[in-house]
């Protein structure tokens, strides 16, 4: 009977297709809308991420992102260094300034300055230049999208030169960074030349960010910093969910794509169901004949239901597969879609919504095969 | 009938009172309830023979699918008992029941109801497969006997490429492959053409008939009415000729 089954799955092949393609779409729907809604709230916190060398954040108690901060003073750096089991613990400026390209292109951009002799918080990963070049006079990395925003024509080249604040920035490096939030370009530079080129401020300090010695358990070093310090020291992941947190609670962001991933749950889902329950429906008949011939309930659900994990699972790979492919090809075609893609958690959980939804759909089918008088049979 | 369908291992049912193969007594049908009510058939008592073919005929809606709906087993009477070859089907509930109208009786139905997507052989076969044969054994039995009902170069045609009355024909070896002791047909020719209706309806007499099958065919189709041995006539949800000898069958006989 698995045999018929099977058969009757995919006999009339448009219909197979069809069937199948409508779980393919509705988990498409599903595992692309949520995966751009994680991506695009990830980015609240790119600039956080991508500082790697640190495991603590210091910041004022009100800094609660990491666009709108409250600046710490001079001294906060060393009062966080004369915490123990603090190893080191260096400043860190991220802002926005506006950055004029010689040809009199301006954009607004995110500037970030990294510890003068250390340069934690420098760029991972380099595409053009070193990090080391920071060192030099008047140096900036900037990122490479960015680069591209400021200047739009000809070859990417290192020795160009901005201006931010009315002082002189030369380019002497590119690399790669984990999208922004707004498509602004990242510009990096000591932490001393980022004071001249954001507006002087009696405090300009955005984070201490720094290493708990060895030996030292980190949450009771982070627990005494705060208490010392009166500011608010987070690991990363804490920092992490906290901006996350901070965006999900004070935008529309959530609301309005909750709204769409919703949509797309809701479509994705009825369509998966639908067409399996369409397909069930359109075979009562032959169910209703297999029944009249003593074919007995349990094997008949048997049947229903292998037929359903054919469609689900096909469907499944078919759609995530799809999914994987949206994200690949269209991160070459638009920076703004780089850096979003399919999470093995949101493929998980389309998987376990494709089960649900079989599950529903199938129960709704049975629940017609099963009450199926035989004697339909007779009717025409 | 065959040497395919003898060979098939399946136990048989000891007829007793050999000559009768079906028995109604005081079988009635209510559908709905209530205010809704409707009674289909009037204290319904009735024999069908073995080794012949029996009539089933009356006007539209006198009950005619609705008593061998409950002669097969597919409906529940609301009163009276069926008996099948010695076996009281009240006897019989749910699985056992079911068990039971997969090994004894087979279906031919005027929609031919042949699953789309299998061919011929597939479809023949479908009976020996619910009765947990082996395909590949279920599919040569069901071959020999597609050939029986002269249809052995289409086995590996889907329905979709057959006619109407290949069709049938199909369905009619669909119905006997298992070697049913009871066979009912409703309408089997109302679908067809009145040519390929009587070639089906003597197809029916020729490889149905047997000795230890009673074979019930419900028909309007006043064209075949001499093809049968006997006649049952209903009206109104009563029998009021239960099983006239048609004049042919004495002419056999
Ligand atoms: N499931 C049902 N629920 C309610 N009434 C039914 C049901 N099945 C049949 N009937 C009624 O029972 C009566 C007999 O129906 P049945 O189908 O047995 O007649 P029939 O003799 O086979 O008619 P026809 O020659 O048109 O096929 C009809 O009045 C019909 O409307
Ligand atoms: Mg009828």
């Amino acid at each position: 009977m698995r045999w018929i089954a099977w058969k009757m799955l995919t006999g009339d092949r448009a219909k197979y297709l069809g069937t199948v393609f409508g779980v393919a779409f509705g988990v498409l729907l599903i595992a692309q809308q949520t995966s751009i809604f994680v991506g695009i709230i990830g980015r609240t916190a790119s600039q956080i991420v991508d500082v790697r060398e640190p495991d603590f954040w210091v910041m004022d108690p009100y800094t609660q992102n990491a666009d709108d901060i409250k600046p710490l003073a001079a001294s906060d750096l060393y009062r966080v260094r004369g915490v123990e089991g603090v190893e080191w613990a260096v400043p860190l400026f991220k802002g926005q300034v506006r950055a004029r390209t010689s040809t009199g292109h301006f954009w607004q951009s995110i500037l970030i300055g990294v510890d003068d002799q250390s340069l934690v918080g420098a760029p991972p990963k380099m595409l053009q230049g070193d990090v080391a070049d920071l060192r030099r006079p008047d140096a900036v990395i900037v990122d490479e999208i960015g680069y591209r925003l400021l200047w739009p024509e000809g070859q990417i080249e290192l020795g160009r030169e901005l201006e931010m604040n009315d002082r002189r920035a030369v380019v002497v490096g590119i690399c790669d960074v984990s999208s922004p939030f707004f498509t602004f370009p990242v510009m990096f530079t000591r932490y001393s030349l980022a004071m001249g080129y954001v507006p002087p401020q009696r405090r300009q300090m955005s984070f201490v960010v720094g290493r708990v010695s060895k030996g030292f358990d980190q949450e009771e070093v982070l627990a005494d910093i705060s208490e010392q310090t009166k500011l608010v020291a987070y690991d990363d992941d804490q920092f992490f969910w906290t901006i996350i947190g901070y965006y999900l609670r004070n935008t529309g962001i959530p609301v309005n794509f909750g709204i769409t991933i919703a949509l797309g749950f809701i479509v994705g889902a009825a369509i998966a169901g639908q067409t399996f329950y369409l397909f069930t429906l359109e075979n009562l008949k032959q169910f209703g004949a297999l029944k009249a011939m003593g074919l007995a309930n349990p094997r008949l659900v048997g049947m229903v239901l292998l037929q359903a994990a054919i469609v689900g699972i096909v469907g499944y790979c078919l759609g995530i597969g799809m999914t994987a492919a949206f994200f690949e090809f269209t991160a070459d075609l638009n920076p703004n879609l780089r850096g979003l893609y399919l999470l093995p958690q949101i493929a998980l959980g389309a998987a376990a919504t494709v089960v649900v939804i079989v599950i529903i759909a199938s129960v709704m089918s049975l629940r017609k095969v099963l009450v199926l008088e035989p004697a339909v049979v007779f009717r025409g | 009938m065959s040497v395919a369908v003898e060979s098939i291992a399946r136990p048989r049912l000891v007829a007793e009172g050999a000559g009768v193969g079906v028995s109604c007594r005081g079988v009635v049908k209510d559908f709905g309830d209530g205010q809704t009510r409707l009674r289909v058939l009037h204290d319904i008592d009735v024999e069908v023979m073995t080794s012949e073919l029996t009539l089933l005929v009356g006007p539209s809606g006198c009950g005619k699918t609705t008593l061998i709906s409950i002669i097969a087993g597919l409906l529940d009477p609301t009163a009276g008992d069926v008996e099948l070859f010695g076996v009281r089907q009240s006897k019989l509930r749910g699985r056992a029941l079911v068990d039971f109208r997969a090994a004894n009786v087979g279906f031919v139905f005027q929609q031919y109801n042949l699953l789309p997507a299998l061919t011929a052989a597939e479809n023949v076969a479908v009976p020996l497969m619910i009765l947990r044969q082996k395909r590949s054994t279920a599919l040569e039995a069901a071959r020999e006997v597609l050939a029986q009902v002269g249809l052995g170069d289409k086995a590996d045609s889907r329905p979709s490429q057959l006619s109407g009355g290949q069709q049938q024909r199909v369905a009619i070896a669909r119905a006997l492959v298992h070697g049913p002791r009871l066979l009912v047909c409703d309408e089997p020719t109302a679908a067809l053409d009145a040519h390929s209706g009587r070639t089906v309806m003597e197809l029916l007499r020729q490889v149905a008939v047997e000795p230890d099958r009673s074979v019930i065919v419900v028909t309007h189709d006043s064209r075949v009415l001499e093809l049968g041995d006997r006649t049952i006539e209903m009206a109104d949800g009563s029998v009021v000729a239960p099983g006239v000898e048609s004049p042919r069958h004495s002419e056999v006989a």
